[in-house]
């Protein structure tokens, strides 16, 4: 075949200093072939981080033109949710909370899940939605999944305000535990650009996965606990549980919210999990990189 | 001697064959393929489901680049030449590095801008400004360079007074402007650009081609891709042909542009026209002759003798306010349209003739090609036949006539004098 004839394992379009004294010319950019595994260019994409920032700003910008109730959106969605889920679950199914009120136990769980869950659509669709930029302009594709996410934090700032109201309401929370909530929200973020990269490097090849993502995010809820306690799965099965990076970081999140103690084994295990996704989402997106733009 | 600012080396570029997407494109596949054959080890080097679903067959996947190696001087302004399918976007889209090459390697000195499309990323909801910073950082340039260049960019679109409306309520003139002003901005050592000039109005294409041709007397290093011949002719220095993804012709672009006209004759193009429109079924172009001989013409015609050209056309039924229009394209662009008739009138159909002649020494040396119209004002339809016939005037000198590239295309009877001025004016 062919490629056999290639440059060994070429370092990716490197770009290295010309030595000697012709720096008038710049710095010299080669183009070769390249293939397999390698490293993600962390100095190439901090390179571009202003893209990066142009294209959240743009997709925060975007999300609510044209719409009469505009941000209030951010709002109304999760609310809405939470109330369905109190009246179904927490009223008719009678659902244990941990003794906390059922519509701020469900909410606390609802907002990093919802940030998930959009996370995880927008950016496995955001290289086939961006199919344009790939075909016609160089920049490091791992920009578009990344850059996709920005407009769910937005939302998820705003619903937060709403978390604090119902805890000052229902008279809960407000401990130190607060102040785990930001490191929480990294894990979430890894856990969702692992598994987003993943899968828009998978729908640039497969299109099947445009069907498959959000039947998976749908099932992905259930085996998660947001409309019910952790303290419901019998204890010798948590560490399964626990392998769900969201499961560990959802109930850190009632944790945080509710001033419950945190399980930080369980945190760990699942914090350790999202970091995993995470490197091996950016990993296999590398790797398929270069091929996107032939076959998106 | 300078480094070159692009050295291109032995450049393959593979494609697989269908939308560039092979069988064993979806995951079914690709699982169904893994369970009929657990024990066959896929193409894992290459990370590429397609090449191990179609192993070692080769009969479904085709070079668009073979082997082309090439240098660029740094300032030289270069234009790339092909049919479509020759491997121009291909190789512009390597040094773009929007893909990658299957073998080879490319060295590029400085900063690389490319522009294979105006308005990449343009999102209709945004106003003008913010599209302006959008535009500008998916292009590569930073934030500051924009603010910079900011209000340079909104004079040459035009659109001062709309700039903070969202896009999609400009007209796609103003929108294309915009989009055009922003790359004409980009700083770079080495810019690519891929047919962009294709957009606007005669008047904005005039200036767009006017910075274009800044950019390059500033000293950058420009590769060109474009059909518009003219337009190369006007811009570039160089002229790289490419055929079927070979290197076929390097040189001066007026040589390379010749090069490419004898290529695509050689290629047969004329009898292959491209007949296109609504009366394409209504009218037909039977036969074209350039001097009373088949006009795929090898050798070329003497200036001193006058062109005949004649072209055999059926009509099924009639037609009203119909006429047939030649027109003569030089380096792509058309120069000059010929009517058999001096006003649209109705045809009563069948087989005629329409006879054309121009005048001994009234065109330039160089290579002509002949496109014919028939069109129907009442019914608002026509049919065209692009590059029906094609023929050659040779270098010859003659009294009162140029053979020179640089004095046009006709030589026509101008009355020019010069008088002398004496006296208070």
């Amino acid at each position: 075949m062919a490629n056999d004839a290639a440059p060994p394992r070429a370092d990716a379009t490197d770009v290295r200093a010309t030595c000697g004294a012709s720096s008038a010319h710049g710095p010299v950019t080669l183009i070769e072939p390249r293939r397999g595994w390698h490293m993600l260019d962390w100095r190439e994409l901090w390179a571009y981080r202003e893209l990066l920032w142009v294209l959240t700003a743009r997709d925060v910008k975007v999300r609510y033109k044209q719409t009469a109730l505009g941000a209030a959106w951010a709002i109304i969605r999760p609310v809405l949710t939470m109330v369905i889920f109190s009246v179904v679950f927490g009223q008719l199914a009678k659902m244990p909370s941990d003794g906390y009120p059922y519509p701020v136990f469900v909410y606390a769980a609802l907002l990093p899940w919802t940030f998930f869950a959009a996370a995880v659509s927008a950016s496995g669709q955001s290289l086939v939605g961006s199919a344009n930029l790939v075909s016609k302009v160089y920049f490091p594709r791992l920009i578009i999944p990344l850059s996709s996410i920005g407009a769910g934090l937005v939302d998820l700032a705003i619903a937060t305000i709403v978390l604090l109201a119902m805890m000052a309401w229902y008279g809960v929370g407000f401990t130190w535990n607060l102040l785990a909530a930001p490191l929480l929200l990294a894990g979430v973020v890894f856990a969702a650009l692992g598994v987003g990269t993943l899968l828009s490097a998978l729908t640039v090849a497969y299109r099947d996965f445009t069907h498959l993502t959000p039947f998976l995010v749908q099932i992905w809820m259930y085996v998660t606990p947001v409309i019910y306690p952790v303290s419901l799965v019998p204890e010798q099965w948590r560490w399964l549980l626990y392998l769900n990076p969201m499961a560990g970081l959802i109930e850190a999140f009632r944790s945080a919210f509710l001033g419950k103690p945190f399980d930080l084994g369980g945190i760990g295990l699942s914090f350790a999990v999202a970091l995993v996704i995470f490197a091996l989402g950016v990993a296999y997106f590398e790797r398929v990189e270069r091929r996107f733009a032939d076959i998106i | 001697m300078p480094h070159p600012a692009v050295s291109v080396q032995g450049l393959w570029k593979e494609y697989r064959i269908g939308g560039q997407r092979a069988v064993g494109e979806t995951f079914y596949d690709v699982l169904s393929g893994a369970i009929r054959r657990p024990f066959r080890r896929r193409a894992a080097d290459d990370g590429d489901v397609a090449i191990a679903q179609t192993g070692a067959d080769t009969t479904d996947r085709f070079w668009a680049l073979r082997d082309v190696s090439f240098d660029i001087a740094p300032g030289e302004v270069v234009g790339i030449i092909g049919r479509n399918g020759a491997g121009k976007s291909t190789l512009l889209k390597i040094l773009s590095r929007i893909t990658a090459p299957t073998k080879g390697r490319v060295e590029v000195r400085g900063r690389l801008a490319s522009l294979l499309e105006v308005g990449t990323g343009f999102h209709p909801e945004l106003s003008g400004r913010e599209n302006i910073y959008l535009n500008g950082a998916i292009l590569g340039m930073t934030r500051r360079d924009i603010a910079r260049k900011f209000d340079e960019i909104v004079a040459f679109a035009e659109v001062e007074k709309f700039i903070d409306t969202p896009v999609k309520r400009y007209s796609s003139g103003m929108y294309v402007r915009l989009a055009f002003a922003v790359a004409a901005h980009l700083d770079a050592d080495v810019l690519v650009v891929d047919e962009v000039l294709a957009v606007g109005d005669t008047a904005f294409q005039d200036k767009c081609l006017g910075k274009m041709g800044d950019l390059s007397a500033g000293g950058r290093t420009v590769l060109f891709v474009s059909h518009n011949h003219g337009a190369l002719a006007r811009l570039c220095q160089r002229g790289i042909v490419l055929s079927h993804g070979s290197h076929l012709f390097s040189g001066s672009i007026t040589d390379a542009l010749h090069a490419y006209a004898r290529h695509v004759r050689s290629e047969g193009a004329a009898a292959g026209a491209v007949i296109s429109g609504p009366l394409a079924g209504e009218v037909r172009f039977t036969r074209i002759t350039v001097n009373r001989r088949e006009a795929a013409l090898t050798e070329a015609i003497s200036p001193s003798s006058a062109i005949e050209i004649a072209v055999d056309s059926e009509c099924a039924g009639s037609l009203e306010e119909f006429r047939i229009t030649l027109c003569l394209r030089r380096l792509g662009e058309t120069v000059l349209g010929m009517h058999d008739a001096e006003a649209p009138a109705t045809h009563p159909g069948g087989r005629w003739q329409s006879r054309f002649r121009i005048p001994a020494l009234t065109l330039a040396p160089g290579d002509y090609s002949v496109d014919a119209y028939a069109y129907s004002n009442r019914l608002g339809q026509w049919t065209r036949a692009e590059g029906i016939g094609e023929f050659s005037i040779a270098v010859e000198w003659f009294p009162n006539y140029e053979p020179t590239h640089a004095m046009g295309v006709f030589n026509l009877p101008v009355a020019g004098r010069r008088v002398a001025l004496t006296g208070d004016v």
